[in-house]
Formats: structure tokens, sequence, C-alpha cells
């Protein structure tokens, strides 16, 4: 029980002095000291985004430029690291893709977002995650064209604001907010701070994540905080609600070894990628799409109160193994434990009835459709 | 009565032969929202250390052990229903086993309320 936090290497964050000030229980994760819960608790944090808004240090994550001659060039450049269509995104628009090894396997999953400004035009905005960027900026770099260069950004903390009021609560702040669409990003001024704002999140919930300057971060955050609507909170709610979310963790849902068909996530591969191919592991890929993986990420519901965690084994009822647990917990909002794990693909039928392993006992389960929470993002009214 | 208390955060209330054991508000507050309790069969025979209880917060899995040898003379049903009250009442009604207690020596190694606070005010 008493786990002994190691503080000696770990980073902070520009917005380290304000978890602790909050009091928040801070944990090393990614190689940074980070909260994992405030004073009021996971449970607390979770429905306090569900039904108003949340706000979440992901500064840990990693900001990167690639920056190129002209549009074209760049977004081909990061096409060929990975199975998405950059050359055909819009001015301001945000797409969800990953990295991928020769394998057809996922180096990582990342937010590409291209500049809303055509003068900005030949450079795409990238954020990976914490514990994989140093890997990423190598791959990356390694497989640029000479006339693409990839940017790290250190000076820059990244805010997410989610739930159905964290819009209008950032709007009091940077009104510009309030026109953004669902994947689209801008840059504006909160409180006449220069920021990038992109409404997208990791929760199914409406909301925003914005790049701010490492030195604005505190009071952006201490503003936002001010409203009644908004509560700080950390890693454990945030991993709780990407859960119902039914989206993926890198490192757990998806790996080195899954392709994005195995993890049942090829809405980051756009038509004409599918077809023409050009990526690392297309052969494999392109067989999966056609022919169906030998097995795919899927949701399941418990019956009972017991959570099953990852690592779990998946099996038929009385029967013999057919997969594995990558994610699972208690779902705050359903009030029952959900997972996600991946199984032979004949077993992956919504209703399916399985069986979780769990200190040697058999908790059934079934096979839902996700997401657990229906999404909530943001559809801007047709005009 | 007496309560003992362990490095491992369980409180121990011994009425002559009984104990009745439980985790203390320290650890409840450290373990976060409890949403699922998994306690042993009445009639199991334990050892210190064995593997007498599963926590279950939203996050993650802790074990709770037993503090002392003894036999499962009882087990707190209600936490199936009420996983909560962990956290609201951990030193009173969510209590998780009664031990018939088989080594009284083992007692006297574990810290009393005073020796505990002060364990706990050093973590």
């Amino acid at each position: 029980m008493a786990d002994a936090t190691v503080a000696g290497d770990l980073k902070k964050t520009p917005l380290y002095d304000l978890h602790v000030e909050l009091g928040a229980r801070m944990v090393p994760f990614a190689g940074y000291d980070m909260p994992v819960q405030y004073p009021s608790g996971i449970m607390t944090e979770h429905k306090a985004t569900r039904d108003s808004a949340g706000l979440f240090d992901v500064s840990h994550m990693g900001q990167a430029l690639l920056i190129g001659p002209d549009h074209a060039t760049t977004a081909k450049a990061l096409e060929a690291l990975t199975p998405s269509n950059f050359v055909e995104l819009g001015f301001g628009r945000q797409r969800y893709t990953v990295l991928l090894n020769d394998e057809g396997g996922i180096i990582d999953d990342l937010m590409v977002s291209r500049p809303l400004d055509p003068a900005q035009d030949g450079t795409l905005m990238l954020v990976v995650n914490a514990a994989c960027k140093d890997g990423d900026y190598a791959h990356i770099a390694a497989n640029l064209p000479d006339n693409v260069t990839l940017q790290i950004i250190e000076d820059r903390a990244l805010i997410a604001v989610q739930g159905p009021l964290a819009v209008e609560a950032v709007a009091a702040h940077a009104p510009a907010a309030a026109e953004l669409g669902f994947m689209s990003a801008a840059p504006m001024e909160f409180d006449g701070i220069a920021v990038h704002m992109a409404r997208a999140g990791y929760t199914g919930e409406d909301g925003v994540e914005m790049s701010v300057p490492a030195g604005a971060a505190e009071a952006i955050a201490r503003a936002l905080l001010a409203d009644d609507r908004v509560s700080p909170i950390g890693l454990g709610a945030r991993d709780s609600l990407r859960l119902e979310a039914g989206l993926c963790l890198y490192g757990h849902d998806i790996d080195q070894s899954t392709s994005p068909v195995e993890g049942n996530i090829t809405f980051c591969m756009q038509k004409r990628r599918r077809e023409e191919g050009g990526f690392p592991g297309a052969e494999r890929i392109q067989s999966e799409l056609k022919d169906g993986p030998g097995r795919i990420r899927i949701g399941l519901k418990l019956e009972g109160r017991a959570p099953a965690r990852e690592g779990a084994e998946i099996r038929l009822p009385e029967g013999g193994p057919v997969g594995t647990l990558t994610s699972g917990g208690f779902a705050p909002t359903l009030g029952a434990p959900i997972a996600m794990g991946y199984v032979a693909t004949e077993h992956s039928k919504p209703g399916t009835k399985l069986e979780l392993i769990v200190r040697g006992k058999a908790l059934p389960a079934e096979v839902i459709e996700m997401p657990f929470v229906p999404n909530r993002y943001y559809r801007k009214p047709k005009t | 009565m007496t309560t003992y208390y362990t490095k491992d955060h369980e409180w121990i209330a011994v009425e002559g032969d009984t104990a009745t054991v439980g985790v203390t508000d320290y650890a409840q507050s450290q373990l976060g929202d409890v949403v699922f309790v998994e306690l042993p069969e009445v009639g199991k025979t334990l050892a210190q250390g064995d593997e007498a209880a599963v926590v279950e917060s939203v996050k993650a899995a802790s074990e709770v052990y037993a503090p002392i040898d003894g036999d499962v003379a009882e087990a707190n049903d209600a936490l199936a229903d009420e996983p909560a009250k962990v956290n609201e009442d951990p030193e009173g009604t969510a209590w998780f086993i009664k031990l018939t207690i088989t080594n009284k020596d083992q007692l006297s190694d574990l810290m009393d309320e005073a020796a505990y606070k002060s364990y706990v005010a050093g973590l």
C-alpha cells in the first residue's frame, strides 16, 4: 500500500506547483511527476467531467512541428509513416493517426493538425504520447526527406478542458473557441495570450486541447479553475473517462504488435490510403482489411461488480482461452465494470458471452459495442 | 476490547478469541473510491501474511493480508452491495472479516493506536 514515490529524476510540467497547491497526489508517469487525482477523488472527478467540465494537464505529451516547403511535401512525408490522408487535410483541420512499423504494428498514436493560416502552409502540428516521444521523434526524423524537418517544441504546455460545459467555460476567455468545429484547430487569444486551440479530446465529451506558452500555463489554468464549472482532473479519471469512451491507451490497447485493423481504429485510414497503400506494413494491413484480422479489439461489459484488469485471460464459457484484456476497470458513469481486449475475430460479435479470469475465478462478460458511454462530440448545426 | 494496527494499514479489534479486521482511514484515503471488495469464504484458515481480501478501486486492485493467523468466522457481506462504505466508515461498519484467533502471541508484534498514528505521520 505504501508505494514510495521516487521523485528524483522526474520532470515537472509548468503546472506542477499548481497541482501541489491543489492537493494532488503526484505519481511518476512517463518520466513526469503527474497528478493522479486531487482530493475529491477519481469518481468525483470523472463525474465532474461528464456533468460539467474538467481541466487536465497534458503538458507531458510531446508537441512538435513538421516543416516543409509546401503542404503537399510535408503531408506526403507524414503519409510515408502513417496510413492516413494528410494531403487532403483541410486548413485548420485535425486528424488522428498512427505511426506504423515495417510490420504494420503501431509505434504510437498521435494527433496531427494543419494550420488554419495559409501563410503557415507546409507545417503540420503533431501531439504524441509522453512515453513514446523520444522514440517517435527519432523515428520521424530518420525517415524524413531532406526538405522536411522535425522541430520539437519544448516551451509550450498543453491543457485539455473537457465536458459538456467545457467550451462555454473556455469561450469566456477565448470567444473564438465556440466557433471551432469538432477536430478543428485555430490560433486565438485566451485573455490576450496567444494559444493554439483544437476542439478535440480524450474523454468522449465536447472540449478543447490548447497549446499554450509554458510561462502562461498557470495563469490560464487558474483563470479556468476560478470558474465553478471547471474542476481539476488527474490521470486516474483521465483513464476511466477514455475507457468509457472506448479510446485506446497506447502501450496497452495498441502497441508495436497490433495493427490498426486489429486495434479497430481503421477510422484513421481514409479511402485513398486504404486503396493505394504506400505506408509501412501495407501488405499486412491491406490483407487484414480485405480478409479480416485474426484478432480484434473489443469492448466487454461484466455482469457482476468485480472489475477485471489488464492481462486477464478471456475464455469461452466452459472453454479455452480466446484472448487477453488490455484495459479494464470500473466505469463510474455506468456503475459497472468494463474492459477492452483482443479476441479471435470469430468471438468478437456484440452479444457474445465470454469469461474473464480474475484471481482464478471466471467472471461472466458480454461483448458490447464501443463506446461504452455515448460520445458527445460537438456537431456544428447545419446552416 | 483492544485495537491493534499493522504497517499495511489494517486495524484488528480483539475481543476474547475473536479479531475483527478492517482497513484504516489512511488506507481508504490511499485506495481512493472503492468499487468492489472480495472477501474470503467463512471457514477458511489464514496464516499471517496470506491474502485475505482484495479491494478494487476505480484504478487498481490492492490485496489485504491476514494480520495474524486465524480462521474466518464471518465476512462482512454488506460490502458486496455497498463497497463505498469502505471509504465512508472504514474503522466501523466497513469491517472486512472476523477471525477466530489461533496464535495470540502474534498480537504483541502489532502496533497500538499511538504507535500507528506516529507511523502514519512519518509516511
